[in-house]
């Protein structure tokens, strides 16, 4: 894209991009971008090598994400990208799996991964881009659009109350549990290196902008808007209590590492562990 | 420094100071990187891009006090990976090596 | 079904075992594994349908879905056992044909041999004959994930190796990149089906028994081959010149094995479990050179080696 005759400059993060394939499809001002570059930042800092980073997304505007970095990357299905993370993690517990998608994907079609995979504490990194809406196919309800906020398809308002997702993924038995904005890079990339260092099933959750399909309908028609709403309203408190972390429009945005817990090990470590004890037994006797 | 009575030990505080660069065609001109810049040092410029977007630049002239303090919020911000900062070194003697990682 | 082709990406040779309401749920899964060419085994001991049906009752309803239940055009690859023996050997030959084709093999039971017993020799490791995925033999930086090579079938990396994998199941180029314009998806789709198509002969597999003088062929996969099989040595028994071809590949179509056999044969009879799937394929490849009779029962039980007998007798006699 850069025109020929000028020396050739890469951002310090290109290393991590299939840079030929920028600039990529989001809209201007998604928070797609920041939650990418923080985790990418986040890998740096932990000093993953690059060749085990797998990166696995679902559909909608996030699930194109897999294809921008130089890692290996598999966009699934609709809601399918935990299990299909959960395979990679099965046959290689030695790579470093994150699970990067959207609201609609992880909550909606894809809830029942998401609970399971945090109840059996498999051991991924999931992220959640939480714009509010179907963005990708113009602005539906989701699971995720707090109550009373305008969609295509809720004109007058929506009526259902949204999910609390740290909360579900806290009941689920998640070991760790954030949310952020991806206004709040920094906060954002350190909360992830700390994910990344630990084991289990890890779930942050970042509020991101979608100022085309959620921002125009709901007031927030600049990107900017939808930055100041992140910026003034957040209230960063650690360790708050998942149950009153909701989403409501005009009510502060609780940010912050809610949830960091030791859990023995995930369920397929002591699956194995099993296996040995019971091999043991039957080995004793004979 | 004297406050309430007390001796505070204070301490030489260096501003360090930033070079923007940019890669102007991933730009889509969402205005993040200007509008949450803290020394106000970008603008809009009058470049238009291959999509047909005004990508930043910063401003020729800054108000004192208003110079780019390398905080790197702009390269963090950016959805696009289309902008980044270098910090300079004051007693830098050639442009190669001052790309260095603020971790 | 998604954690199968995750486990096939990662390096393993995976598989996964349902019966038809979930071989309707892996539908989805099972477009993406084709799409992504992910060698995997899906196992489908096929029930009384649609929906909840006959639980769990035998019947060969599947047979459709298993060649066309995911949207888009495709081919793939499906083999049908009739006893505990076969499936044991046939599971051996669905993982050998994923990997040398990377798609994702169906290994389409049902009921009756899903749950009976059986004597089965289990033949010695070396004995065993495997095929393994083609790796790539470049370096990383110069990899195509799917480029092919001259058989359509392009080498496969697995996660973690430094190949920086990028699948998805959009229709993508050769460096595996999403793109959205008509002359990928001719060039993507076609090669697609032609990697199962110009293997045809290679792929299928096919029992034929009596057919050297036969004017009627009764041809039957699954476990209504065994049924079959008796009918047509009881129709030899009285005289009447038939014979059998058993179907071992469902899919691909054994159409050239149909197509020699109508040029001879004046009768088709194609007893299924289902109101007949097959028995329209048969049709198709006979075209009108020899008439095809269907024996379509809806499953619950099976065919009797009678009741196929009867048909032969009659059409004999016409």
């Amino acid at each position: 894209m850069i025109r020929e005759e000028e020396p050739q400059e890469l951002h310090p993060m290109d290393w991590w991009l299939r840079s030929e394939r920028l600039p990529h499809i989001w809209c201007a001002g998604c928070g797609i971008g920041p939650t990418l570059y923080a985790w990418t930042r986040a890998l740096d800092r932990v000093g993953i090598d690059k060749k085990k980073v797998v990166y696995v997304s679902g559909i909608g505007c996030c699930g194109r994400g897999s294809g921008y970095l130089d890692v290996d990357g598999f966009h699934t299905t609709h809601g399918r990208a935990i299990p299909f993370a959960v395979g990679i993690k099965l046959v290689k517990p030695e790579l470093c799996v994150s699970v990067i998608s959207g609201d609609g994907d992880l909550f909606s079609i894809g809830g029942n991964h998401f609970i399971h995979a945090a109840r059996r504490n498999v051991d991924l990194l999931v992220i959640c881009t939480n714009n509010f809406i179907y963005g990708m196919t113009g602005g539906q309800l989701a699971a995720t659009t707090p109550q009373r906020d305008y969609s295509t398809t809720t004109p007058y308002g929506n009526t259902e109350p949204a999910f609390n997702t740290p909360y579900l993924a806290d009941a689920s038995g998640a070991v760790y549990v954030a949310r952020w904005t991806s206004i709040h890079v920094r906060l954002l990339e350190r909360s992830i290196a700390e994910a990344l260092g630990m084991k289990g099933f890890r779930y942050i959750e970042v509020l991101s902008p979608c100022p085309v399909n959620y921002g125009r309908r709901n007031r927030l028609r600049e990107v900017d808007d939808i930055a100041k709403w992140f910026w003034e309203f957040s209230v960063v408190k650690h360790e708050a209590d998942t149950k009153e972390v909701q989403i409501e429009r005009g009510k502060p945005l609780i940010l912050g590492n809610f949830v960091k817990k030791e859990k023995k090990l995930s369920c397929y470590e002591e699956l194995k562990e099993l296996e040995e004890r019971v091999r043991a037994a039957a080995e004793a006797k004979k | 420094m004297r406050a309430s009575g007390k001796v505070l030990l204070t301490q030489r505080v260096k501003i360090s100071r930033g070079e923007i660069h940019s890669i102007d065609e991933r730009c889509k001109q969402c205005r993040l990187c200007i509008e949450l810049c803290p020394k106000e040092v970008l603008q809009e410029s009058e470049k238009v891009n291959e999509k047909g977007y005004h990508p930043p630049e910063a401003v020729e002239e800054p108000e004192k006090g208003k110079s780019c303090v390398a905080c790197g919020l702009c390269e963090v911000i950016c959805p696009e990976y289309a902008i980044w900062v270098e910090e300079k070194k004051e007693n830098a003697s050639t442009e190669g090596d001052q790309r260095e990682r603020r971790f | 079904m998604a954690a199968i082709l995750g486990a096939s990406w990662a390096g393993a040779k995976s598989m996964t075992a349902t019966s038809g309401p979930g071989l309707s749920l892996m539908m989805e899964n099972f477009g993406l594994g084709v799409m992504m060419e992910v060698p995997t085994v899906v196992v489908d001991i096929q029930r009384g349908g649609p929906s909840t049906g006959l639980p769990t009752l035998t019947a060969q309803g599947d047979v459709m879905q298993a060649r066309w239940g995911s949207h888009g055009h495709y081919e793939i690859i499906a083999l049908a056992p009739d006893s505990p023996q076969e499936a044991f050997d046939l599971t051996i030959r669905c993982f050998n044909l994923a990997e040398k084709y990377r798609v994702p093999v169906i290994l389409l039971a049902s009921e009756t041999v899903g749950l009976s017993a059986g004597k089965v020799v289990v033949p010695p490791e070396d004995e065993i004959k495997l095929i393994d995925r083609k790796k790539p033999t470049v370096p990383p930086g110069e990899y195509l994930p799917y480029r092919p090579d001259e058989d359509l079938i392009p080498p496969m990396a697995s996660a973690g190796e430094g190949y920086a994998i990028c699948a998805t199941g959009l229709t993508h180029d050769e460096k595996g990149y999403p793109e959205t314009n008509a002359e990928t998806q001719e060039k993507l789709v076609r090669r697609l089906n032609d990697k199962i198509r110009v293997h045809l002969e290679e792929i299928v597999d096919v029992e034929e028994e009596h057919l050297e003088d036969a004017e009627i062929a009764v041809v039957s996969y699954g476990q209504v081959s065994r049924p079959a099989k008796r009918a047509v040595k009881m129709a030899r028994d009285e005289g009447i010149k038939a014979g059998s071809i058993k179907l071992i590949t469902v899919w691909p179509f054994a159409e050239h094995v149909i197509r020699k056999w109508a040029k001879q044969v004046e009768w088709f009879i194609v007893p299924e479990l289902n109101y007949g799937q097959i028995y329209l394929e048969v049709r198709r490849e006979a075209c009108g050179d020899s008439k095809v009779v269907p024996i379509p029962r809806m499953g619950g039980r099976l065919i009797t080696p009678q009741e196929i007998y009867q048909e032969i007798k009659k059409v004999s006699k016409n």
